[in-house]
């Protein structure tokens, strides 16, 4: 049974089945507004691969406006989990929604930015080409870059402190160099939903920096920022709300919320014997 | 000199071989780059051989051997990705399969019309830029031409899907339908460049001027450009030699592209392995190779 935002869901008659739906539904009642202001909802999401089950039963809404990282243990399927959101990997069964509608049929409002290591870095690309590649969908087919996109995107190279490096070829930069000119691509796509896997993975202080300040700049405007990030350190403080994984849904909710002894030791099965309550 | 190169220009079958050549060299040059920077080099490899049953079939059907030998092509493709996606077989195993199944194919189907047809192999096999008449001109122009025009429409599109896939899919582009229209673009070249090189070595024409290129310059476009140039160089030259010395024309071919490679292997600028030895080392450079080539290493 699928749940609709629809009105008719509240006139339903009062048969045994229908209370169960009247009260699923009464649980999302805030649901028209949240999909109004610009609400992810991921529901029941479930990914398997053959015989292996990467995701089970995940369910968590997304508030526009925050920082949100997604924690987890190696192969816990947080990457797995970006992936089947925006369909770029087969979903077994459930359903993302932004604004009321699936999310994969707005993906012009997504920004995308994989693992740095599946990228091949020995493309004959530079700095400039890689930062236009994030103005391709809004140019429109069959066309050149219009003059707006070249400044939107030597705009966001500026952004991120690359500007001198336009003519470099990807292959001559450091990891921290590299990432962020994902970053620039990413801010070049204007994007109200900004998906980035293991970004700190190999960069220096310098690229962790700026990354958050630019993350904390596109939250405050309003929009959605998704970070896949296996780091418990202190940069975990950076983001406003978690989502704790391990193939199941552990937590989810405000930093505060999440980051109790309790979820830690459920998601890294007792690995974590410390917990830094400054952290929360 | 020139005028011994301008003089065979004057017969009607060598105007006809000097702009197949011209052709060839340059859209196999472009549209291979995108199988370079994709890793996919075997690919073409594998679409080229498979062309040959559909071109017989064509044959005996009595229709446009080009049409069936690019459906031959196509086909192959989408076997290659139905096994790989439907089986636990790995993609260049699947590849390996497919073109051998389809090339085994096609030389026996060619052999049993070469009883009673004026067809020859060797010509398919191995190219014959000599003998191409008006209308494989004018077909080969055509396919040239709508290559070129989709490179150039789709460069920006197919620059971002080749470099990061999963970026331009999450950026709502139709990776599906560009990586289709890809090997579209590679089965029509191939198709055009048959009669110049060959199925067996257009393989060396797609990937060799765009690997020398690649060790010259930074950017794809210009990989593409100074690649078609390359190509261009190449063919015209190969074509040369197959007349004076009566030589089969793919071979001559790929003998020139693969000499202009090694040429930018061992003194390009920036990468050549002569013109930039490592600066670490302290060895004399001939002697680290030596070793490198004996596999002995040096510590």
């Amino acid at each position: 049974m699928k749940m609709t935002a629809s009105s008719s869901m509240f006139n339903l008659g009062a048969t045994p089945e229908n209370h169960y739906l009247i009260s699923r539904a009464k649980q999302f009642e805030r649901l028209p507004s949240l999909a109004d202001q610009g609400s992810i909802m991921v529901s029941h999401l479930r990914v398997k691969y053959r015989s292996l089950e990467a995701l089970r039963g995940i369910s968590f809404v997304v508030e526009p406006g925050r920082m949100v990282g997604i924690l987890g243990p190696n192969g816990a399927g947080k990457s797995t989990l970006i992936k089947a959101m925006l369909g770029l990997i087969p979903v077994t069964s459930g359903s993302v929604l932004y604004r009321g509608q699936p999310l994969v049929d707005q993906l012009e409002r997504v920004a995308y930015v994989p693992q740095r290591s599946q990228i091949d870095w020995t493309y004959p690309a530079t700095v400039w080409d890689v930062v236009l590649m994030g103005r391709v969908r809004k140019s429109g087919w069959f066309r050149p870059f219009s003059t707006p996109s070249r400044h939107i995107a030597a705009a966001a190279l500026e952004r991120v402190g690359m500007g001198e490096f336009r003519n470099r070829p990807i292959g001559q930069l450091s990891g921290g160099q590299q990432q962020r000119v994902f970053l620039a691509r990413a801010l070049a796509q204007e994007a109200d939903i900004l998906c980035f896997d293991e970004p700190f993975v190999g960069v220096d202080q310098k690229t962790q920096t700026v990354m958050f300040d630019v993350f904390h700049e596109l939250a405050q405007a309003g929009k959605t920022v998704l970070v896949v990030n296996h780091d418990l350190g202190q940069s975990i403080t950076h983001f406003d709300d978690l989502i704790l994984l391990n193939t199941e849904l552990i937590a989810s909710g405000t930093r505060q919320q999440v980051l109790t002894p309790e979820n830690l030791s459920c998601a890294y099965e007792g690995q974590v014997m410390f917990f830094n309550g400054e952290a929360a | 000199m020139l005028d011994s190169l301008i003089e065979p220009l004057h017969y009607g079958f060598m105007q006809r071989s000097l702009i197949i050549a011209i052709v060839v060299g340059l859209i196999c040059a472009v549209v291979g780059s995108y199988l370079m920077v994709q890793r996919l080099a075997l690919l073409g490899d594998a679409i080229s051989h498979s062309v040959l049953p559909g071109l017989a079939i064509a044959f005996m059907l009595g229709a446009n051997i080009f049409l069936g030998a690019f459906i031959a092509g196509v086909t192959s493709t989408m076997v290659i990705t139905w096994i790989r996606t439907r089986s636990p077989i790995k993609e260049d195993a699947a590849m390996g399969i497919v073109f051998s199944a389809f090339f085994a194919l096609g030389i026996t189907l060619i052999t049993l019309i070469q009883k009673d047809n004026k067809i020859d192999l060797n010509h398919f096999l191995f190219g014959n830029i000599l003998g191409v008449t008006v209308e494989e001109v004018v077909e080969t122009a055509v396919i040239g031409a709508i290559v070129l025009l989709a490179v150039v429409l789709l460069y920006k599109e197919l620059l971002f899907y080749t470099f990061d896939p999963l970026g331009a899919q999450a950026a709502g582009l139709p990776v599906n339908l560009l990586n289709f229209g890809l090997m579209v673009l590679i089965a029509l070249t191939i198709v055009a460049s048959m009669k110049s090189v060959g199925v067996v070595l257009v393989l060396s024409l797609l990937i060799t001027p765009g690997a020398t290129a690649y060790l010259l310059v930074k950017r794809l476009y210009q990989v593409m450009i100074l690649g078609a140039v390359i190509g261009v160089v190449s063919s015209v030259s190969g074509m040369y030699l197959s007349y004076f010395y009566n030589l089969p024309s793919g071979p001559a071919i790929v003998l020139v592209v693969s000499g202009l490679f090694l040429l930018a292997l061992l003194f390009s600028p920036s990468q050549g392995i002569l013109t930039n030895p490592s600066p670490r080392s302290n060895t004399s450079f001939l002697l680290k190779e030596l070793r490198g080539l004996l596999g002995l290493h040096s510590r």
